[in-house]
Order: C-alpha cells, then sequence, then structure tokens
C-alpha cells in the first residue's frame, strides 16, 4: 500500500511536467499545424536559467523560477519570429525541418559555451529535503511540482477561456484565414502562444531539474519527446487532453517500472511508444482528439 | 469609399482576376454578381488584405490600403462576412460575437451593438452559450452577420449571404442587409442569387473569368437580355 502511494507520487510529478511541456505543444500545433521539435529544449532553457539565477545571483528560489518562465518565453517569442514565421505558408513539413534545426542549435551552443558536463540544480534544502512520512519518502519540492502544475493549468484554462485573447488563440486552431477577417491581429496571438507556451516548458525544465538534480545540453531532450507522446495521446491540439495525456502518461510510466519484471523496466522508454501506439489503433486522433476543421 | 483600379491576383501562376476596376460610394449598395469561379471571393480576399494582388491599387476612403494587414483594414471600418459563413464551429455564439468586438475599445458601443445583434436574431440570445457548430446552416447566417455587425462596419462586404438557406432565411438576410444600409453601413454584396442581390441593390457589376464585363444600374441590369439569359435563368 505504501509502495503504491509512493509510485502514485511519482507519477503525479512526472505527469505533471509531462502535461506542463505537452500543452505548449498542443497549442503551437493547435495553431500552426507544426511539431515543434524545439519545444523541449525550452525546459532546458529554463532549467539553465534557474541555475544561473539560484547560483550566480543567489536569487530566491521563486524569483529564480519566474525569470526561468520569463527568460524561455521571450526566447520563444524570438525563435517564432525569426524563425518560423517567415515560414508560415510555406509546406509544413519546412517549419518542422526548421524546428529540428533549431533544437540541436539550442544543444550545441549550450554544448560549446556551457559544456556538456552535466551540473547540479541545487534547491534550497527546504525544498529538496527528504522525510518520511506515513512511510512515504517525499520531499517538499514533491508538492510544489504538484500544485504549481495545477495552479498554472488552472491559470491557463481560464486565460484560454475568458480572455480576448485567449478566444482568439483557440479561433485560431480552428480557422486562421476567418480570425484575420474578425479583426484579429493573428501575429501577436501566435507569439503569445510561443511565449506562453515555452514558459510553461521553462518552468517544467526548472522543476524537472530541480526533482532530479542535473542540468546538462540534453535536459530537455527525452521529456520533450514524452511530452510529444502525451500530447498525442490526449490529441494533438486539444489542451485538456494535453493534461490528462501528460499525467496518463506520468502513470503508465511510473507504475510500468514500478510492477514490470526487473528485466524490463530497462524498457520503459519503449513501453511509452508501444502504449501510444496502442492508444492510436484504438482511437487515432487520440482521447480527445478533434476532427480537422477546413483550414483554408 | 472604396475605389479599386486595375487589380490583378493570382493563384501561384494561375490568374484569377485580370484587372478589375470597381467602386462602391458611401450609401451605396453595390452588387457583384457572376458565376462559380468568376472571381468574386478573389475579389474581396484581395481586398481584405488575405490576398496579396500582383497589380493595382485598393482605396479605401481615400487611403490606399492594398498593403495593409488584414486586421488593420478591418479596424478601419471595412468589414467582411465571409462565404459559407465560416463562423467558429468549437466556440460558443458568445465568443464568436465577442472576438469580432476584441478590437474595439468602446465599451458601452460594443454592449450597444451586442444587444442590436439579439434583438435582430433573438435565436442567437437564446442560444449564446452553446457552441456555434450545433446552430443551423440560417443561424450560423445569422451569428455570421451579428459577427459582421460587431466589428463595427462602415463598408461590408458581404460573399454570397443567402447560399444554401432556406427562401425565409434568405428573406431575414437580405431584410437585415437593408436595414444596415439605413442605418448608414455601405454595402459591396456579391451573389450568385442575382435576382435577390439585383433588386436590393443600386448598382451592380458583372464579372466573368476575372474580369467586369458589364456594369450598370441595378434596374438597368436586371433588364438586360444578356444577365437575364446568363443569370437570371432566361
Ligand atoms: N486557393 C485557391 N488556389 C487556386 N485557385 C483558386 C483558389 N481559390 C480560387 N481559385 C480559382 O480562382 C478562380 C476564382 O475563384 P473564386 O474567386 O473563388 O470565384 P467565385 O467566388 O466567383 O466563385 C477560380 O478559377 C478558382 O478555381
Ligand atoms: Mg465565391
Amino acid at each position: 500500500m505504501t509502495y503504491l502511494l509512493q509510485q502514485t507520487v511519482n507519477a503525479l510529478n512526472l505527469g505533471s511536467i509531462y502535461a506542463l511541456v505537452a500543452i505548449g505543444l498542443t497549442i503551437v500545433y493547435g495553431i500552426l499545424r507544426l511539431i515543434n521539435f524545439a519545444h523541449g529544449d525550452m525546459m532546458t532553457v529554463g532549467a539553465y536559467v534557474a541555475l544561473a539565477a539560484l547560483s550566480a545571483l543567489v536569487l530566491p528560489v521563486w524569483s529564480a523560477m519566474l525569470l526561468a518562465m520569463i527568460v524561455a518565453g521571450a526566447i520563444g517569442i524570438v525563435i517564432e519570429r525569426l524563425a518560423y514565421r517567415p515560414l508560415r505558408g510555406s509546406r509544413e513539413v519546412a517549419m518542422l525541418i526548421t524546428s529540428l534545426a533549431i533544437s540541436s542549435l539550442i544543444q550545441n551552443s549550450a554544448t560549446m559555451t556551457l559544456t556538456a558536463q552535466p551540473r547540479p540544480l541545487r534547491l534550497p534544502a527546504e525544498l529538496a529535503r527528504r522525510f518520511e512520512w506515513a512511510g512515504l519518502t517525499i520531499a517538499p519540492i514533491d508538492g510544489l511540482i504538484l500544485l504549481l502544475s495545477i495552479l498554472l493549468m488552472v491559470l491557463l484554462s481560464l486565460f484560454v477561456k475568458y480572455t480576448t485573447i485567449g478566444i482568439a488563440m483557440r479561433a485560431c486552431s480552428e480557422r486562421v484565414w476567418t480570425t484575420h477577417l474578425m479583426g484579429v491581429h493573428v501575429n501577436r496571438v501566435i507569439a503569445v502562444a510561443f511565449g506562453v507556451s515555452a514558459a510553461l516548458a521553462g518552468i517544467a525544465g526548472v522543476l524537472w531539474s530541480g526533482k532530479f538534480g542535473l542540468v546538462d545540453p540534453f535536459t530537455g531532450f527525452v521529456p520533450g519527446l514524452k511530452a510529444f507522446v502525451a500530447a498525442v495521446i490526449g490529441g494533438v491540439g486539444s489542451i485538456p487532453g494535453a493534461m490528462v495525456g501528460g499525467y496518463l502518461l506520468g502513470f503508465a510510466e511510473v507504475f510500468f517500472v514500478a510492477f514490470a519484471p526487473p528485466a524490463l523496466s530497462g524498457y520503459r522508454d519503449a513501453f511509452v511508444f508501444v502504449l501510444l501506439l496502442a492508444i492510436l489503433l484504438v482511437r487515432p486522433a487520440g482521447l480527445f482528439g478533434l476532427e480537422e476543421g477546413r483550414r483554408a | 469609399m472604396l475605389h479599386i483600379h486595375d487589380l490583378h491576383v493570382a493563384y501561384g501562376n494561375v490568374d484569377a482576376l485580370k484587372g478589375i476596376s470597381l467602386e462602391v460610394r458611401a450609401g451605396e449598395i453595390v452588387a457583384l454578381i457572376g458565376s462559380n469561379g468568376a472571381g468574386k471571393t478573389t475579389t474581396l480576399s484581395a481586398i481584405s488584405g488575405l490576398l496579396r494582388p500582383k497589380r493595382g491599387q485598393i482605396l479605401f476612403e481615400g487611403v490606399e490600403i492594398t498593403r495593409l494587414a488584414p486586421y488593420e483594414i478591418v479596424r478601419r471600418g471595412l468589414v467582411q462576412c465571409p462565404e459559407g459563413r465560416q463562423i467558429f464551429a468549437r466556440l460558443t455564439v458568445a465568443e464568436n460575437l465577442r472576438l469580432a468586438a476584441g478590437h474595439r475599445r468602446d465599451r458601452s458601443a460594443v454592449a450597444r451593438d451586442l444587444e442590436r445583434v439579439l434583438g435582430l436574431f433573438p435565436i442567437l440570445g437564446e442560444r449564446q452559450q452553446q457552441i456555434a457548430g450545433l446552430l443551423s446552416g440560417g443561424e450560423q447566417q445569422m451569428l455570421a452577420l451579428g459577427r459582421s455587425i460587431m466589428s463595427a462596419p462602415r463598408l461590408l462586404l458581404l460573399d454570397e449571404p443567402s447560399l444554401g438557406l432556406a427562401p425565409l432565411v434568405v428573406e431575414r438576410i437580405f431584410q437585415v442587409i437593408a436595414d444596415l444600409r439605413r442605418e448608414g453601413v455601405t454595402i459591396l454584396l456579391v451573389e450568385q442569387n442575382a435576382w435577390q442581390a439585383l433588386r436590393l441593390a443600386d448598382r451592380a457589376y458583372v464579372i466573368e473569368t476575372g474580369a467586369i464585363t458589364l456594369s450598370a444600374p441595378a434596374p438597368v441590369l436586371l433588364e438586360d437580355p444578356r444577365v437575364k439569359a446568363a443569370y437570371l435563368g432566361g
């Protein structure tokens, strides 16, 4: 029973991070039909920013997290402006390949300037200290990951539901052409979408490296791929889908490792993709998949 | 109010408009009629800034708008109600209406326009919180027109508002168009339903394969043998 609870805590943590990252992928895909391979690298950016803020600038952890979101968000906006916007209207694969190139660019420049050496991201002791509680080994960071993620998801949902720009984001993901005719400054909406997505990935990177302790230039790569799987499971383009997909994947992965024969636990990543294939066989559009609207 | 001069638009290397010139004066209803594929929607898309012309100018109230972004054009009061309604099916009725007024700062004017739209089309009021995709075709056209009103048009481009609708709904839509004109909105009405359009319009242009072939006061075109033969079913 305790073991089950412990695994649940782990799954909630992992799932929260996948969900935060998957939301950004799904928002950008919804509007531009772009599978943004550089999205996971925004996690890396966030983690390095927090590292610098905590160790070099000695900022409090809250400011470090905020700074990570701001810097990652700003970089997301700049990348859209410089790399994706000029390609708008060309074939979708052109943007996809560009996002792969940007991902390598970020990874390589981080390797050259910061070295590939993993660095410890040390959170303040009061967050990181593990203690025993009701037989569980937990740290305040576990609760922080869950609460902060849920808070951010609630805020994002309110933003998308009630603000004019949130409504415009949903309109764009349905039919961009017509959204122009509503007097919406579509380029600004797309910039906001990239900014919000990257900021969420940035904070997810801080939480990830805060939990697992290390940052290196490839930190965001694997969780970025997993988040992509989560987004597809939920139904790409659907924000609630990304959230559910993230947690589903977190649970599936943790419980696979916890309950599969030890010899198989090395296959956790492969298992994730098998799970994806299985779900897509049953529901090709994902759990919350939306049929394609007409996009002129 | 709107002056189009020698407008050329191409899709890739296929010419869709080959030198269109037309004019809409303040307070008029001008009809643009032509058969399927003649270039009517292309003309409106170019006016709204969605397509970049190869050549030619578009002036709105004396100012060149040929290279402005679509949102800038809407914010000047040149609004388009697109072909096939194009409502946002996954947004609610209220969200569709709100989106179209999103750029307006005068909240009390927006509130008045909303009242007005709900007064014109009470069914939209009843269904405000419903997903727009659940509306019937006629209701969707009402929503599309209501959305245009929410953008505060001074010149309204209407692309085949009667397409695929039941006669009663068509009548209602045309009534509202006539009302809008009485309130000072200028209208450029694109229709395949030439008879309806010509009865309502002051003047009309006939477009064929990307060029204007006739232009005259609407009552004259209603009697024109060529128009009768081609667009009014003999
Ligand atoms: N997106 C497009 N790509 C290529 N050709 C197009 C496109 N849209 C319209 N056309 C062509 O341009 C011509 C004019 O089309 P359109 O303006 O839609 O006509 P109308 O609205 O009068 O029916 C047609 O020959 C049509 O096939
Ligand atoms: Mg048309």
